[in-house]
């Protein structure tokens, strides 16, 4: 069977909001085009950090996210690198303003949206980033990116210091199981094969690459091979490792803490359905709206821990 | 003094050359904003010709004051000031809204030097204004940002959560100006969602406010210089101007928004405007030479 989820213990497991405002400190020290925005979330997506560290940089826009978006634009053209931080739901939102003053007027706005998901937990559906992704993968020059435990966050916001061009970065309120290793490098663009199999490939990202790795083991333990792939850049997303799974395990599987429409799913059948047909199942926010209850509890209700993934897989593959 | 009003005559009269290339190239697009356009046209020529230090054959020139036209839908009054200034060739101007051509129905920064943001979905211009306010803050205050923004545009939730912000971070080197013409596609401001009291609006948003007649070389150019001497806070400069201003028959006249005219109302236009452009000319020519006419106090030079 396949590498086990590292870490196992809990103990090493971090929310990538706080990966996040970590690396743009970090970053902050030899950047010095790196500018932070936010809208009276600083405690919440971890900008608090940067903002202590770097109060010359950091701008409070208050709760007015249209205008954050359109000034972190403007911070842009003139030479900057923005973050422009919210909740995942309230910065999307300002769809019109990251199409025009982000995409279409060419600048290397970066859209930080926390609070990804049902893995929130009590707060409920209105606070739950669970659109974000397929508004922002329908963007020209859009990259958006998701990042499954703490050095691939890193790793993610490091290389959005120097990407050209408006990019997406979706993080989560819960901690993340490590899934990488220490020393792992981040590559724009490219999948990671976390776990070898020859039967099934699940392809997850962010919050639920941990829990399919370990659905993986599951599976294994059944007799059923699984292969797990973490697509933690969903636009734009590695088509080669795609289609090699489909050729080579005939059945995919995508989990997504998200709505299966326009999401991880969406982008998965999109790149498929062209160039390697073949069954597929979107897994994920079915079409419902979340709700409130524990992170744990919503991630069992939803099928997106590691038992619920594994049942999903097993009744796909009959 | 004599030089300052050769430089006012200067502008008046490329007022009407600027007029006419705008009109044509709206007509040969087949679409456009006339109205708005004309409205925008000294405001812009004032900006590019006098108030803003720019480069045109150096369009990046990174201490450049910027200019970023909120109300994008008046582009073709921008593209044509920028080719006035040698941005680009005035023969791009016929090939406004045509497929492959750099001169886009709105502005697309990426396509042509000279404009500094794409636009065209309202409100968001004026926060990207404030995003390179705030970063040449950052860069030791080396340059000034203007923005225009509209009548109708300021209905725009997102204008007020910047008109909110830019006072946050005295940003007195920015300076946005209302082309206040009282109309929008649907009618009058007054009746679609009136603005008003829109100067008491922006004072209590803690602006420095500035009035000026927005066809008046004069009082724009008296306003922009009470915006850079003002410290501490932004400006907003309200421009009374006329939709459709310097062809009779589309001033103040809503029906002029949004639709281009056909080749024989251009033909009319062009012909109204030079016959003010030849009148205008008279007129300076007898002012210079010391001759005093009556025509002198019939109303404000254009």
């Amino acid at each position: 069977m396949g590498a086990p989820v590292k870490n196992e213990s809990g103990s090493t497991a971090v929310a990538s909001r706080d990966a996040f405002g970590d690396a743009l400190v970090r970053l902050g020290e030899t950047h010095p085009e790196l500018v932070v925005l936010e809208a009276d979330l600083s405690e919440s997506t971890r900008s608090k950090k940067f903002a202590k560290k770097f109060p010359e940089r950091f701008f409070q826009m208050g709760i007015a996210e249209a205008n954050m978006v359109g000034v972190a634009a403007g911070l842009s053209l003139a030479g900057k690198v923005p973050f422009c931080c919210s909740f995942a739901c309230f910065v999307t939102s300002r769809f019109d303003q990251i199409r025009m003053s982000a995409c279409y007027s060419a600048t290397n706005v970066r859209i930080v949206g926390s609070h990804a998901g049902v893995g929130i937990g009590e707060d409920g559906y209105s606070q739950m980033g669970l659109e974000d992704i397929a508004l922002m993968r329908s963007l020209p020059t859009m990259t958006v990116i998701q990042p499954a435990d703490d050095l691939e966050t890193a790793g993610a916001v490091e290389a959005l210091v120097t990407h050209k061009g408006p990019a997406f970065l979706r993080t989560t309120r819960q901690k993340l199981d490590r899934v990488n290793d220490e020393g792992y490098k981040f590559e724009l663009g490219k999948g990671v094969t976390l776990v070898d199999g020859k039967d099934l490939t699940i392809v997850a990202s962010g919050g639920t690459v941990g829990p399919a790795v370990k659905a993986a083991a599951l599976l294994a333990s059944d007799g059923l091979s699984t292969r797990v792939i973490n697509i933690h850049t969903i636009k734009p997303i590695d088509v080669p490792l795609l289609v090699k799974a489909a050729r080579e395990t005939k059945r995919i599987l995508t989990v997504e803490d998200h709505q299966i429409t326009g999401g991880l799913g969406g982008a998965v059948c999109e790149a498929l359905a062209e160039l390697e047909p073949v069954r597929i199942r979107r897994h994920g926010i079915l079409d419902v709206f979340g709700e409130s209850g524990t992170p744990e509890g919503l991630y069992r209700h939803f099928k997106l821990d590691a038992d619920g993934i594994a049942a999903v897989a097993r009744d796909f593959v009959g | 003094m004599s030089s300052d009003r050769d430089k006012l005559a200067t502008l008046q009269q490329r007022a009407f050359d600027l007029r006419i290339d705008n009109l044509t190239a709206i007509t040969a697009a087949g679409s456009g904003h006339p109205g708005g356009t004309l409205s925008a046209m000294d405001l812009l020529q004032a900006l590019f010709f006098g108030e803003m230090r720019h480069r045109p054959n150096e369009p990046h020139w990174p201490d450049r004051d910027r200019f970023v036209l909120s109300k994008g839908h008046a582009v073709p009054a921008l593209y044509t000031v920028l080719a006035h200034a040698g941005y680009f060739s005035r023969d791009l101007l016929p090939t406004l809204r045509r497929l492959g051509s750099p001169l886009q129905g709105h502005p697309a920064n990426f396509l042509l030097p000279g404009i500094e943001a794409s636009t065209g979905s309202l409100g968001q211009g004026f926060s990207m204004a404030i995003g390179m306010a705030l970063a040449s803050k950052l860069d030791g205050d080396k340059y000034r940002v203007y923005s225009l923004i509209g009548d109708g545009e300021s209905q725009e939730g997102q204008i007020w959560e910047a008109a909110m912000a830019a006072p946050k971070y005295k940003l007195d080197n920015l300076c946005v100006i209302l082309d206040h013409n009282k109309g929008q596609i649907d009618g009058f401001v007054d009746e679609v969602m009136s603005l008003n009291p829109i100067a008491d609006k922006w004072r209590a948003f803690n602006w420095n406010v500035v009035t000026c007649d927005g066809h008046d070389y004069a009082s724009i150019q008296a306003a922009f210089a009470q915006a850079r001497e003002t410290r501490g806070k932004p400006t907003f400069i309200l421009a009374e101007t006329i939709k459709g201003k310097g062809v009779p028959f589309m001033e103040g006249k809503i029906g002029w928004h949004g639709v281009a005219p056909t080749k024989e109302q251009l033909e009319e236009a062009v012909l109204e405007l030079r016959a003010a452009a030849a009148a205008h000319k008279a007129r300076i020519l007898v002012q210079a030479g010391g001759v005093s006419l009556e025509v002198k106090k019939a109303g404000k030079p254009n």
